[in-house]
């Protein structure tokens, strides 16, 4: 086989979608935002950790399919929403937006370089804190402070738990 | 229509479930009502799971505590802490009212207050916002508990309770950037509003430069904003600075000085029942003017309307001093009478002039 007809033979980035059994699909994002709720209280310096968004982002990337991303990253927003203290729709909208951003990145990059997963983390990260500020302002009038060197500090140890967590996850999909 | 879905499929399902959670979002904040259902499945589903865990938590924590170090002097030492907690309440309020009774000499206010009846409750959980300070308490509307009630404990407040559920509710941290309550310097009687900033410092705002606040100083509940109990401690003041128009004042909140895992929610506060009735058409009381020296009439009591001031009295002298020398006000070409003339010389010629007529006439 040529080195022609062996680049055609490989799927292409696009086509490489991962695979997830139901119960994964559930339990972890579920997991993810029962970590936000309990874990906080015996280790104060958790609750930075954003795990419900770190899950949306990993299974848009993982799914590259925008449309799944944005019913993905709805679900686990609005979870989000009803264990909160603000109206149900303002994690839902980020997430979602999210969701289909990084399920669309997906289709461009890598997404399983350690290099790549760590700057879209940040990112991700960033994003989310700020459109939930703008959201915050503009629909329920809020005049909340965002603090974009803080935002900064934590978005950088989001994605440090980022890729690791990615590692772990990469291993409960399904092969074949 | 149909070519456009297909060939932007992936941005019409966006755009599809954006709109439909702005239209939830819309409906929530137009109304002011919750979308009460989703809450009430996702907390019941959360709260059994959270009392779980603290009750795990809390039982290793304490056998350990138990067996392997205090042995029985944790009861002991819980116990002690119970009584000092209470002491430190009821000292707290007793200040408070000692401290109002001796500025408003009034025994009467004093008498009227009570101590808060409160409610225990232990935090078993946070929510899912990690920007937001709001946990969540094992007390709700089974409980009693309300919107809008107060949370403290014995070193100070920590919140107020913002959604509640049948078995849990949620608690706005007093630390929360949304939070706000009326509180007062208790050195100077300043008043100010305490906001939080999401940190562990929190604010008092709306306190202008010119009014003296001092570092150190401790703030305590006021009461305007009826839903803490009046005289409740906040934290102390630990940087006072003039700012453009307001003074800038920061302040160590003293209910989380303990850490937080048992808190006490006010049922009925201490508030002293609002005074009855319209404030206008109120008697002022008047002191008696002074004496005028060789004047009589500015000795008179005053006039039993109430109305006694120097233009009125003046007006009755002249009046008087006009009948004892027969002036007929209002007569036209009849003259002045002799104001000079004091009212006694006045009747005095009067008299003279007309010795026939009795004395009482």
């Amino acid at each position: 086989m040529t080195e022609f007809s062996q680049e055609f033979s490989e799927p292409s980035r696009k086509d490489r979608v991962s695979k997830f059994t139901v119960a994964s699909i559930i339990l972890i994002p579920l997991a993810a935002i029962l970590f936000q709720v309990y874990v906080p209280r015996f280790f104060t310096y958790l609750q930075y950790l954003e795990l419900p968004l770190l899950v949306t982002v990993y299974f848009a990337l993982m799914w590259r399919s925008p449309v799944a991303g944005v019913f993905f990253g709805a679900g686990i927003g609005l979870a989000q929403d009803s264990l909160s203290d603000h109206p149900l729709g303002m994690f839902g909208i980020v997430k979602t937006l999210v969701g289909y951003f990084a399920a669309s990145v997906s289709q461009r990059f890598d997404v399983e370089n350690s290099v790549v997963r760590l700057v879209l983390g940040f990112f991700f990260y960033f994003f989310h804190q700020f459109f939930n500020w703008v959201l915050t302002r503009a629909l329920l009038g809020q005049a909340l402070d965002f603090e974009p060197q803080q935002t900064i500090v934590v978005a950088v140890l989001n994605a440090a738990v980022a890729v690791p967590l990615y590692r772990i996850l990469d291993k409960l999909r399904v092969t074949g | 229509m149909e070519f456009f879905l297909s060939r932007y499929r992936n941005l019409s399902v966006l755009l599809v479930a954006i709109l439909a959670q702005l239209v939830l979002l819309a409906y929530q904040v137009k109304s002011n009502q919750d979308v009460r259902l989703i809450r009430v499945w996702a907390v019941t589903a959360v709260t059994p799971m959270a009392r779980l865990i603290e009750a795990s938590r809390s039982g290793v924590f304490h056998f350990f505590s138990d067996y392997f170090v205090l042995l029985d002097a944790r009861e002991e030492n819980k116990r002690m802490k119970r009584d000092l907690d209470q002491t430190k309440m009821e000292n707290q309020y007793l200040r408070t009212e000692l401290s109002t009774a001796d500025r408003a000499k009034s025994l009467a206010i004093f008498q009227t207050h009570a101590l808060s009846k409160t409610i225990a409750a232990h935090i078993i959980g946070n929510t899912t916002d990690s920007g937001a300070k709001v946990v969540m308490v094992d007390r709700g509307s089974s409980s009693g508990v309300e919107k809008g009630m107060a949370v403290i404990t014995p070193s100070g407040i920590v919140g107020k309770v913002n959604r509640v559920y049948s078995f849990s509710s949620f608690v706005l941290l007093i630390n929360d950037q949304t939070f706000a309550c009326g509180v007062i310097s208790r050195k100077n009687r300043v008043h100010g509003t305490l906001k939080g900033q999401g940190n562990s410092t929190v604010i008092v705002d709306y306190v202008q430069n010119e009014e003296k606040v001092e570092q150190g100083e401790w703030f305590d509940t006021s009461g305007d904003d009826l839903t803490f109990p009046k005289g409740h401690p906040v934290g102390e003041a630990t940087v006072v600075r003039p700012g453009k128009s307001r003074k800038e004042i920061f302040v160590t909140p003293s209910g989380f000085q303990d850490g937080l895992e048992e808190v006490l929610i006010v049922l009925e506060g201490v508030h002293a029942p609002a005074p009855d009735g319209a404030l206008g058409n109120q008697p002022v009381h008047l002191l008696a003017p002074p004496p005028a020296d060789g004047d009589s009439a500015a000795t008179s009591p005053p006039t039993p309307n109430g109305l006694s001031t120097d233009a009125d009295r003046l007006l009755d002298r002249y009046r008087k001093i006009g009948e004892a020398q027969k002036h007929v006000y209002g007569e036209r070409g009849s003259g002045a009478p002799n104001y000079n003339a004091s009212l006694d010389d006045a009747r005095k010629a009067q008299d003279a002039k007309s010795p026939a007529q009795p004395a009482n006439q």
